[in-house]
């Protein structure tokens, strides 16, 4: 990784000494001012997970008690300790939608990114900002006749119907980003394949889906992220049974008493799937992020 | 057969759409475009699942959205409902409440996704060098971006803002009283400035986002032809006008456009931090109140129509800056 502003080495021979002093010097304070950036970006996420291991007495004070001891009783109240309203059915409900509608958008996209990349189909490139184009469109403008609708065929309050609607959410991304990955294979192996007679199917399942397994594993990611976050749509059509976290997240919050460890530690549970997620596949978030764009 | 397919193959990768203006493309264009007839629907069927799937679920409802505008639809009074003529949109433009929420909707996405990108830039930069600790300074600078977008408000709202206990005024304080000042100013930050505090939460989330798209932008730059202007003795400043910010324009612009996308829509925070009080409310959290709480069916599509074509209108501009991205070899 070399630089513009600090790499001695590859500014030639003719660098002196001083200079190569003064530059050393201003690379270690760029070193530092980058390191306190982090910090202070990192700092509402510290203090969230902070906050929630304290107790509720230590949460609210002013200044802050840093160094109070540590306690689950944040977590364990989110769980349902004293209030009796367990997390888990909604938790449930975000995964199944989440996990769900992101194997549903594998199933269209996939074969979708193919006749746009491999055998393209005419004007794919149009075909292809009509699905960015979807994207573009305000979702809450649709809000008002998918809810009439939903509630003509009685799937209000219906985990599935939130599973549909999260792969339309991001079925034009994964297109997107299928269709990068899939261009990147070469045609000789495809021409290879199809001389030794592979069909269809048998080229799917035996070169484009091992082949792209890194990048429909970036696009599972993103969208398994963005439907777990999503709040406006599950908040209008879901309701007792189906509630996903959320929506329980917001209804959980009671604005009386001392509550900030409380929401912390609910905040911080109902991250941890993304949280964790992301950061084991951050190259793969990279790659999502940017529609596949980038490699 | 084989030779059709190879060479449709070739106008496709990512090196040029079928209709790119002149160039070796169009050349290569020609036998696709005389492919055989019977190819196209086998050719068409893989697309048209996911093609009539979005057609079905995105655009059916703009059209119910787009007669219910004309209608006169209040759920709370049933027998009232019919033709309302353009009654909707003449609500709609003279309300000030949904003046006001058009004009933050504008406010929000631009300033947000400026900040955003500039300090994403400037964090990419000094993330492209090699230090010490440049994996772990990435993977806590990656950590906004990775909290539920409703969960980072409530933190916001309650953990930081909060002034009685949040923990901006906690070190403002904390360090006051470093200074021997037992009277810190503790400003009510939501109730004093509601729109900065959501903009700066959602800067916070979105600056990371910005970074990565960046960084892997500045990482796949050409750095032959860096070293061999440091070598002919171009100053950094040269180097990054000159060279690098040349070729991160289209980054910049992918960054911008997707995070626009996204912020553009943004719910949860005006939702969790000032529920659209004190004249913070945005279109979405405006339209989801005029037909969740007010039952306004055709105010609420009014209202609809109207973010629509305004999103079309700026996204016709903005899809011209992506179109780009299909023609670029490097993107």
């Amino acid at each position: 990784m070399s630089t513009t502003t600090a790499a001695p080495t590859t500014s030639g021979a003719s660098t002196t000494g001083p200079r190569h002093k003064k530059q050393s010097n201003r690379s270690k304070a760029l070193t530092v001012l980058t390191w306190l950036v982090a910090i202070l970006f990192f700092v509402p996420v510290a203090w969230m997970v902070l906050t929630s291991l304290h107790s509720e007495q230590d949460a609210a004070t002013n200044p802050p008690s840093v160094l109070a001891p540590l306690t689950t009783q944040g977590y364990r109240e989110f769980f349902g300790a004293t209030s009796g309203a367990s997390p888990w059915p909604s938790l449930i409900n975000s995964a199944y939608a989440s996990i769900g509608s992101t194997i549903l958008v594998l199933i269209l996209a996939i074969p979708a990114a193919y006749a746009l990349s491999i055998r393209p189909v005419r004007k794919w490139s149009d075909v292809m900002f009509f699905f960015l184009s979807t994207k573009m469109l305000p979702a809450v403008a649709g809000l008002l006749p998918i809810y009439l609708i939903a509630q003509n065929l009685g799937l209000l309050d219906n985990i599935n119907l939130m599973v549909v609607l999260y792969t339309a959410m991001n079925l034009p991304i994964a297109v997107w980003m299928m269709r990068s990955f899939l261009a990147e294979i070469p045609i000789a192996i495809l021409e290879a394949a199809r001389i030794d007679g592979a069909g269809l199917l048998m080229t799917f399942r035996k070169i484009l889906i091992p082949m792209s397994a890194p990048g429909i594993a970036a696009t599972s990611l993103i969208c398994f992220i963005f439907a777990w976050n999503e709040m406006l749509f599950a908040r209008v059509l879901t309701g007792v049974r189906s509630a996903t976290s959320p929506v329980f997240l917001t209804s959980f919050v009671t604005s009386q008493g001392l509550f900030l460890a409380k929401v912390c530690a609910a905040a911080v549970a109902v991250s941890l799937p993304v949280l964790i997620a992301g950061f084991a596949a951050q190259d793969k978030l990279v790659q999502g992020l940017s529609l596949g764009a980038v490699k | 057969m084989s030779k059709d397919t190879v060479s449709s193959r070739t106008t496709t990768g990512p090196g040029g759409p079928s209709h790119g203006p002149g160039g070796p493309s169009d050349a290569l264009d020609r036998p696709q475009r005389r492919a055989p007839k019977p190819r196209a629907w086998g050719t068409r069927a893989p697309l048209l699942p996911a093609l009539l799937f979005m057609v079905v679920i995105t655009q059916l409802p703009f059209v119910a959205t787009l007669i219910i505008s004309f209608m006169n639809w209040n759920a709370l009074y049933p027998n009232d409902r019919g033709f309302a003529g353009i009654d909707n949109f003449k609500t709609a433009f003279t309300d000030p409440d949904l003046r006001n929420s058009i004009f933050n909707t504008i406010l929000y996405t631009v300033v947000i996704v400026l900040v955003a990108l500039v300090l994403g830039f400037a964090l990419a930069l000094m993330l492209d060098r090699s230090f010490r600790g440049r994996g772990f300074v990435r993977t806590i600078l990656i950590a906004p971006f990775l909290v539920v977008p409703v969960a980072a408000a409530l933190v916001w709202k309650h953990a930081i803002f909060n002034p009685e206990y949040g923990l901006l005024n906690g070190t403002i304080t904390w360090v006051w009283r470093l200074f021997g000042s037992d009277n810190p100013p503790q400003p009510d930050w939501i109730t004093n400035t509601p729109k900065l505090a959501i903009m700066a939460a959602l800067i916070w989330q979105w600056t990371p986002f910005m970074m990565l798209i960046l960084l892997a932008g500045l990482q796949g730059r050409p750095l032959d032809v860096i070293e061999a202007a440091q070598v002919d003795g171009a100053s950094p400043v040269q180097i990054f006008r000159h060279m690098t910010l040349p070729y991160m324009r289209q980054y910049l612009e992918l960054a911008g456009l997707l995070g626009s996308i996204y912020v553009v829509q943004n719910f949860d925070y005006v939702f969790t931090m000032t529920s659209g009080g004190l004249g913070s409310a945005n279109l979405p959290y405006t339209i989801y109140q005029t037909f969740y709480q007010a039952h306004d069916y055709g105010l609420a599509s009014a209202a609809g129509v109207i973010v629509v074509v305004g999103t079309i209108i700026i996204a016709t501009f903005a899809l011209r800056t992506v179109s780009t991205l299909l023609r670029e070899d490097q993107l």
